[in-house]
């Protein structure tokens, strides 16, 4: 039996090393976001990491105009909020028989639903352009926002489905022995009830899809519809002199959003949250 | 999740997405689908919108991967069989795509996002609180972060004049112009930046299972260290491990953004992947059939991937 003090410091030691480690880590992932939110207050940002002489809010100001900020956040807030919504609805309803009622048709449906949040969405863009323009969905807004919403259909129903299945049935029975009808149930008792569980649901689809890149760049074609994600990509893609400080500045207010969004549902993932939310060790 | 039941057999079919047609009466005779059929109409809206915006489309994309399908010039589009896929084997730019795509693969996703992840997740258990809640508030920051800021700003980090090569100067180490010198590696590392949260989230929760008791018994019967992670951590989490291995794969055959807008596959065709590759075919090009029988070819790997992932994951539904 070793003497206490030695053990403990052995755990010291590993302590100081673990924490050695992660400094290291922390210093490589912060370099590049130290970058952003330090350019954006340096009017004379260059590419490298720097204090800026005399902090100054120019950057804001400068980007802050309809042609730059307005109107592509607005544009992504449609696009990306009409996205959500019909996900979301659609989600909450396809869950909602598949976590209830036993059959045999679950199964293979829920597999399905899993298969398909697996697949390279990417790979299809090219095709969906073609079938864009036969039917002519290509350069609308309803058309991206309906394409959107099915991409993340899959993962929005499985998990939704497993926050129905954590939700106990007690008061579903009673509503229905009550008489009530499956609308009414839905509205009055299990809505409530899953209600946090939806908003999770809600905010993690509509962060995927506010940064989503692809689709929109593909399927919308004029500069007066195109979301911040695109917008962003322009800016930056005319390379010749790019006026760094502006659009560090710019970055940061399209990244917001979505990182207040997720520290407000960083707690309900948590440490539970994986795809499929099925992943055991 | 209680027990997990067995995945008797992967779903049949490979086709795509709903496959499943709606649950009108008739479907199947389980007893809850005959008898209330009215039940299981509120999976329609999401059944409809997947047959039509995701079968529709992959279907599609089988059918234009066997045409001469163009963007511009000839307005009439002509089966032509396997050509495409001929064309492919043949192209020593497809060649290029593939072995790039490999390489971002395995470089981003194998190596880079699954043990970092994994280190990340097993330093973290014994680190101090402080530097735990910093460490992993900066990697999923960088997760959450949309993908073209992200690659805004490493592109930032590895211009000539970005900061890599002032921290590699400051070290009295040489630097260079990695965007241009190692585009796919650059890339690569770009990847393994905004990626690691994904494994990070998934392994700390794997280590948190492992009981308490496991551990400390193996620290008394004095296997310490690395032989205890090699031989009672690791295959304690082995389905974890393979799990994460399949979606981060899935995740990184599938990145467009962060390579296009940080190097447009180049220079030359130097990080061009096969995402980035199918893009040029089909839009610059303008040989959509081509390009769509090279995205037929990523559906299909993805596919087996996903088919490997539902066989590993053991669902239980």
């Amino acid at each position: 039996m070793p003497p206490v003090h030695t053990v403990l410091s052995r755990r010291t030691r590993r302590r100081l090393a673990a924490d050695a480690a992660l400094l290291v880590v922390a210093a490589a992932f912060v370099l590049p976001l130290a970058w952003l939110v330090l350019a954006s207050f340096d009017d004379g940002a260059n590419l490298r990491v720097r204090v800026p002489a005399s902090p100054t809010l120019d950057n804001f100001s400068a980007v802050l105009t309809d042609e730059i900020t307005f109107t592509p956040m607005l544009n992504s807030l449609v696009l990306c909020g009409s996205a959500t919504v019909l996900t979301v609805v659609c989600a909450v309803l396809a869950a909602y028989p598949l976590s209830r009622y036993r059959s045999r048709f679950n199964r293979p449906y829920l597999l399905t639903i899993l298969f398909s949040t697996c697949l390279p969405i990417t790979a299809v863009m090219v095709p969906v352009y073609g079938l864009f323009v036969q039917v002519n969905l290509i350069d609308t807004v309803y058309g991206t926002a309906l394409f959107l919403a099915t991409s993340q259909l899959p993962f929005a129903i499985w998990l939704m489905k497993n926050f129905m299945d954590g939700v106990p049935k007690v008061l579903e029975e009673a509503a229905w022995t009550d008489g009530a009808s499956m609308a009414q149930t839905l509205r009055r008792v299990v809505l409530p009830l899953m209600g946090p569980g939806a908003t999770v649901v809600m905010i993690y689809t509509f962060i995927m899809l506010w940064g989503n890149f692809f689709v929109p760049f593909m399927l919308l074609l004029s500069p007066d519809q195109l979301p911040a994600s695109v917008t962003i990509f322009t800016l930056f893609g005319n390379y010749g002199s790019v006026a760094y400080g502006q659009l560090a500045a710019f970055s940061i207010l399209y990244s917001t959003p979505v990182l207040v969004l997720y520290i407000l549902i960083s707690r309900r993932l948590g440490g539970g949250f994986a795809l499929g939310g099925a992943v055991k060790g | 999740m209680s027990t997990a039941s067995r995945t008797g057999t992967a779903p049949g079919t490979v086709t795509g997405a709903g496959t499943g047609t709606g649950a009108g009466p008739g479907t199947g005779s389980g007893t809850g689908v005959r008898r209330q059929p009215v039940r299981w109409l509120p999976l329609a809206p999401a059944t409809l919108l997947l047959l039509l915006f995701l079968a529709g489309p992959i279907c599609y994309c089988v059918y234009i991967a066997f045409t001469d399908m163009q963007l511009t010039g000839s307005s009439h589009t002509d089966f032509v069989g396997l050509a495409n896929f001929r064309r492919a084997l043949s192209d020593a730019r497809f060649r290029n795509a593939v072995w790039l795509t490999l390489v971002f693969t395995f470089v981003s996703s194998v190596v880079g996002q699954n043990t970092l992840g994994l280190a990340l997740a097993g330093l973290m258990r014994r680190a101090s609180r402080p530097l735990r809640t910093l460490t992993g508030a900066l990697v999923i920051t960088a997760w959450v972060l949309p993908e073209i800021v992200a690659a805004f700003l490493l592109y930032a980090f590895f211009r000539r004049e970005g900061t890599l090569n002032a921290v590699l100067g400051w070290l009295h180490l040489p630097g260079q112009n990695w965007l241009f010198t190692l585009p796919i590696l650059a890339v690569s590392f770009a990847n393994v930046w905004r990626g690691t949260a994904f494994s990070m989230l998934i392994y700390s929760a794997a280590l948190a299972e492992i009981p308490e008791e496991i551990t400390e018994a193996a620290e008394v019967d004095g296997a310490s260290g690395w032989r205890a992670v090699w031989h009672i951590t690791l295959p304690m989490i082995r389905r974890s491990i393979g799990t994460n291995l399949m979606l981060n794969t899935l995740q990184t055959l599938s990145v467009f953004g962060l390579i296009w807008a940080m190097t447009r596959g180049g220079p030359g065709d130097r990080s061009q992947t096969l995402p980035v590759f199918m893009y040029d075919e089909a839009f610059n090009k303008s040989l959509i059939g081509y390009g769509t029988a090279v995205a037929l070819l990523l559906l299909l790997v993805g596919s087996l991937f996903s088919v490997v992932y539902l066989r590993l994951m053991k669902v239980e539904v």
